[in-house]
């Protein structure tokens, strides 16, 4: 009871650490949506559209890559970036930018996986339209994108809700360094393992509220443009 | 800017479609030229929506050729079609037209024009910035015409468009239908409805178990068929 209102204290009164590591987790994961959209959503609307020996596996191989386990990412990512590894001379490992590139390839294979099955159920629709209207391979996919914005959403929801919710690939790429790369799940799993609960459950009631916040935000915005376009 | 080429004549020479074992199109030859409209009858599963399909080049034949103006290449240059229930992109009516005016090459400057005369010529002027989905079923099939007529076609294919709709429903697509009969563009359209044939059919081809049973001028169709299958047709048996 008294963690509880501690930890309600700690958000009320504005504490300066607990905003700046709010800060750095939104930041590292929205940025990963943004680069895994990129990414992703074409990668997911080519394979929607297009047929070539070998794609059913390749189908497969990204629906199963949605439940790639942060760690492996994380490990992946540290091998790397690491000193003696391949991109070693970068030298970015321990910073925010190793940890949006490693929830990038994290959430990659969920928005592409999400946009090929959206994609590939309104090509089954439009397929006759647009080919009575002669529409290119390059216009087909930005038609079939744009028309399928707010399925597309949820899309994007999804990677932003694993993004922001794993503990794992930024705890091994970002180093949880205090004041640099510690995000909202690694501070709850450090603050827990020191016994620091009041810290560790106002991150965690703030990390519930903005993915409850994100995702009401996204829906009424889907309704509010569903009415405007259709 | 347009290609000069035609999509007519449009001659189906010796064209079957098999779908397994079934014949869905048994030795069609038909050449359709510029003239009064044609509409296609028969009974459902006579090969109606098949034969448009393949006219529009959306399915390929597994035997005899297609061609549209001579060419045998099935690219839409000057065609254009209506389906039953039309697909309606999750956008503005106006932006419906104007995504059609793009895709047959209307510079951008011209559209936006373009787009309120289309919009006006089918009766929705006051409804183009209403999202497409929200719109009746009439007022779809109207909207769909109207990106049909933004490929400036010689020849418009319609599926039975008025085949879910109510009578003032299809009074309104019909008098578009006339109206760019009257313009000069080839109106080749299944229908089911009788009363239609002859309120629209300057001809009729009738069509029984995919094959061409009868071709004939309207009037002459209507009140004195030559073969016994229209016969039974008209008089409302059922041809199987």
């Amino acid at each position: 009871m008294t963690d509880q209102l501690s930890a309600w204290q700690l958000i009320l009164s504005g504490d300066a650490a607990l905003f700046a590591i709010v800060w750095l987790s939104l930041a590292v994961s929205l940025s990963a949506v943004v680069l895994a959209a990129l990414a992703g959503m074409p990668l997911g609307a080519l394979l929607a559209l297009t047929r070539f020996p070998g794609r059913s596996v390749l189908v497969v191989l990204l629906n199963a890559l949605m439940g790639l386990p942060p760690v492996v990412v994380g490990l992946a990512v540290y091998l790397l970036l690491s000193r003696s590894g391949p991109l070693g001379g970068l030298g970015i490992l321990f910073t925010p930018t190793a940890m949006v590139i490693a929830q990038t390839i994290l959430i990659v294979p969920i928005i592409a996986a999400l946009t090929r099955q959206t994609i590939e159920d309104l090509w089954a629709e439009y397929r006759d339209e647009l080919t009575a209207m002669d529409v290119g391979p390059a216009g087909r996919m930005m038609t079939l994108l744009w028309d399928a914005r707010f399925s597309l959403l949820t899309a994007l929801l999804a990677g932003f809700g694993r993004a922001a919710a794993e503990v794992g690939a930024v705890m091994i790429v970002g180093g949880n360094i205090d004041g640099f790369t510690r995000t909202m799940t690694t501070a709850v799993a450090l603050e827990t393992s020191k016994g620091n609960l009041p810290l560790a459950m106002g991150l965690g009631l703030v990390l519930v509220a903005i993915v409850l916040a994100i995702n009401a935000a996204a829906w009424g915005s889907r309704v509010w443009s569903e009415r405007q376009a259709g | 800017m347009r290609a000069p080429s035609s999509d007519l004549p449009l001659v189906l020479d010796n064209v079957s479609l098999q779908a397994g074992a079934t014949t869905i199109l048994d030795r069609l030859n038909l050449t359709i030229t510029p003239g009064a409209p044609t509409l296609i009858v028969g009974p459902n599963g006579s090969g109606k929506t098949t034969l448009l399909r393949l006219c529009m080049g959306l399915a390929a034949p597994s035997a005899g050729r297609v061609s549209w103006g001579g060419r045998v290449d099935s690219k839409p240059v000057r065609r254009a079609i209506l389906f039953q229930r039309p697909v309606m992109l999750r956008r503005t009516a106006a932006a419906n037209v104007a995504y059609a005016l793009a895709q047959a090459g209307t510079p951008r400057r011209e559209r936006a024009a373009r787009v309120a005369v289309l919009l006006e010529r089918v009766g929705l002027f006051d409804l183009a910035q209403r999202p497409a989905r929200k719109l009746s079923g009439g007022e779809q099939q109207r909207l769909a015409l109207a990106r049909a007529l933004a490929r400036d076609p010689q020849i418009l294919l319609l599926d039975e468009p008025t085949a879910s709709l109510d009578p003032a429903a299809t009074r309104g697509v019909e008098e578009i239908v006339l109206m760019a009969a009257q313009s000069g563009i080839k109106i080749v359209m299944a229908s089911h409805d009788l009363g239609q044939v002859r309120r629209l059919a300057g001809e009729v081809i009738f069509m029984v178990r995919g094959a061409l049973c009868e071709r004939a001028p309207a009037a002459g169709f209507l009140d004195h068929p030559t073969t016994q299958e229209a016969a039974a047709f008209l008089r409302g048996d059922l041809v199987i």
